[in-house]
């Protein structure tokens, strides 16, 4: 009976979604639903994460069919743990997006809300199901919804992002189908728990490898790896700041997620992959660093650090020792944080300055010196300077991967780290630095700026609070990482805890 | 069976993928369209056609009468109506990119990669 807590962060976004519908153009109305929808939502997913840290993997049979027949939703040390800071983000952004420079009050009163709440549900669901089949759907939830965010409004910009990102999500996840389908034919089985004992059994044909890889590109596209990233900067930056900092937060992190879940659980190992993956961590950084040190509009630096940024969370999936890949799961909670909150306080510079563009915005750390402290605290996290969080997971990547022998990639990780200082320096000495003669008359005085923009001033803080938090007291997040990646690595157990409940 | 649908799924892949590599928004929409088809049928296949079979059986007959499995019929339908989902806020969207950007040529629409966008 307990294990049915599992349904309480995956239904209350539906529900609460459902009831923003019903109060359609009330916006009011639809802001208590998701404040009290979201933070519902996280309760239950802290008690989820508990339940689970304590007791190990929590399961459950949708609709009481015995595994394998039914759909499975299953909850580890991994998907709790993202699933709790996918809902802190639910709840923040709440908070962030009520000023109306963040997200416009006519897409509050439009579909933003229940967007917001469906796509929540989408992840939820994503990272809880034990079914591969349900996993396509439930990214189809996902993306479906943020679909609708990033087109809400319909600027221009926002159209041409939407055109390149839908598209390329429609074939990523058609590619995804293709794979299940291999793999129904050959095992006659989508339970992923189910599949891998099928798949590591004797005689199974090298065709798995083919649906291997049809997976591999499918969930490179959703997380957006070289050479499939190209749609990433070019429509993440385009929604207001509000959308585009949860998006550009949490999606292709959870493309990581189904990437290191279907890899590591499902598919028997593969050399040829690990090498392939190897190479698509190393060419990430790169690449993605060297986008975000040519861009001039501080969305677009950010969004390209994303793209870099993945290759560290790849990085961990292609050494594959269970260290490594705790050093990915850490490396991923840091990364949805800090990404977050930079995106934050682009927004809150947008908001002063009224200009994303990095020539345009100036003078930032004399007018507002907390603003400046934020920043330098999240892009120092990302650059990974010790104590702050982006160092224990470089750390713990960099440690495993030299006692592994994987020099070049570390020596590429390491460089990347360093061009990331360049990268976000790029917008440190303009933006806030540099003292422009030319810089717009800004009216406000401090107090009165805070107080027009005090959702967003607020949540940001609280996000480098919990970012400092990771930095200054990693052991517990360190611990759960590790238990995570343990557990993914003992697949009995959670093939135990799925088909003999 | 399997040999002739093999054929028309690799020309419905071939099809789809010279659409969408043009730059025009209706050539993308039935790119689009022809190319979740053509996953749909790769399913179909991939799942082992039997014909003429029931699906159901009863408990007497288990194992040892022939039936054919639902689950693949199953996971298209709900693929299909995903994909319709899909597949209509694409044509809203590119309704919507037409009207704004008063073009209908994929290659103008890159605003979003240029330096000063």
């Amino acid at each position: 009976m307990t294990a049915h807590i599992l349904l309480v962060p995956l239904l209350t976004p539906l529900l609460a979604a459902m009831a923003c519908l019903f109060a359609w153009k009330k916006k009011q109305w639809q802001q208590y639903i998701y404040l009290s929808g979201s933070m519902i939502t996280l309760a239950g997913a802290a008690a989820l994460a508990w339940q689970v840290l304590q007791e190990g993997i929590v399961s459950i049979q949708a609709g009481g069919w015995e595994p394998p027949f039914g759909i499975t939703l299953v909850a580890d040390a991994f998907s709790v743990l993202l699933v709790v800071v996918t809902h802190v983000l639910g709840v923040l952004i709440y908070f962030y997006t009520l000023p109306p420079v963040s997200v416009s009050q006519e897409r509050k009163s439009f579909g933003f809300y229940p967007s917001l709440l469906l796509m929540l549900f989408g992840i939820t669901g994503a990272l809880l199901t034990g079914d591969i089949f349900n996993l396509y759907v439930w990214f189809e939830v996902m993306l479906v919804s943020s679909f609708v965010l990033i087109s809400l409004g319909n600027e221009r910009l926002q159209l041409e992002g939407a055109v390149k990102y839908v598209t390329i999500n429609f074939i990523a996840s058609a590619l995804f189908l293709a794979g299940i389908a291999i793999l129904y034919g050959m095992a006659g089985s989508t339970n992923m728990a189910d599949l891998a004992v099928r798949l590591r059994a004797d005689g199974v044909s090298d065709i798995v490898y083919v649906a291997m890889l049809f997976f591999l590109v499918s969930f490179s596209i959703k997380a957006a790896l070289f050479p499939l990233f190209f749609w990433l900067p070019a429509s993440y930056p385009t929604p207001p700041i509000g959308i585009a900092a949860i998006i550009a937060g949490l999606l292709t992190k959870i493309g990581i997620y189904a990437l290191i879940r279907t890899l590591i659980l499902v598919f028997p190992d593969n050399a040829f992959v690990q090498q392939l993956l190897l190479g698509m961590a190393i060419l990430t950084m790169l690449t993605g660093i060297f986008g975000a040190i040519a861009q001039y509009d501080m969305r677009k630096i950010l969004a390209f650090l994303i793209v870099s940024h993945m290759g560290y969370m790849v990085m961990g999936l292609a050494i594959a020792t269970p260290l490594a890949l705790a050093g990915t799961i850490f490396y991923m909670v840091h990364s949805i944080l800090v990404k977050t909150n930079l995106f934050f306080i682009s927004g809150l510079v947008f908001a002063d300055q009224q200009s994303f563009h990095i020539r345009k915005a100036g003078g930032l750390y004399e007018r507002l010196p907390w603003m400046a402290a934020l920043f330098l605290i999240s892009a120092f996290s990302l650059v990974g300077i010790p104590p702050l969080s982006g160092f224990w997971g470089k750390y713990m990547l960099a440690s495993t991967g030299l006692a592994t022998e994987q020099y070049l990639l570390v020596g590429v990780a390491l460089l990347t780290s360093m061009l990331t200082l360049w990268a976000v320096s790029r917008i440190w000495l303009p933006v806030f630095w540099q003292h422009k003669g030319a810089e717009k008359q800004v009216t406000l005085t401090q107090g009165a700026f805070v107080r027009k923009n005090r959702g967003m001033v607020v949540s940001s803080a609280a996000l480098t609070l919990l970012i400092l938090w990771l930095g200054f007291q990693a052991d517990p997040i360190v611990e759960i990482s590790i238990q995570a990646a343990e557990q993914l690595f003992d697949r009995q157990a959670y093939i135990d805890a799925v088909l003999k409940p | 069976m399997e040999i002739i649908l093999s054929v028309v799924t690799g020309l419905l892949f071939t099809i789809s993928v010279y659409l969408l590599l043009h730059r025009s928004f209706i050539k993308m929409i039935v790119g689009v369209i022809v190319f979740a088809h053509a996953i749909n049928l790769f399913l179909f296949i991939a799942g082992k056609i039997t014909r003429s079979m029931p699906a159901f059986i009863t408990e007497e007959e288990a194992g040892t009468a022939a039936l054919s499995d639902p689950l693949p019929q199953a996971f298209i339908l709900t693929a299909i109506v995903i994909g319709m989902g899909v597949q209509i806020f694409t044509i809203v969207l590119l309704n919507k990119v037409h009207f704004t950007a008063e073009t209908d040529d994929l290659d103008t629409l890159k605003t979003t990669d240029l330096p000063e966008a």
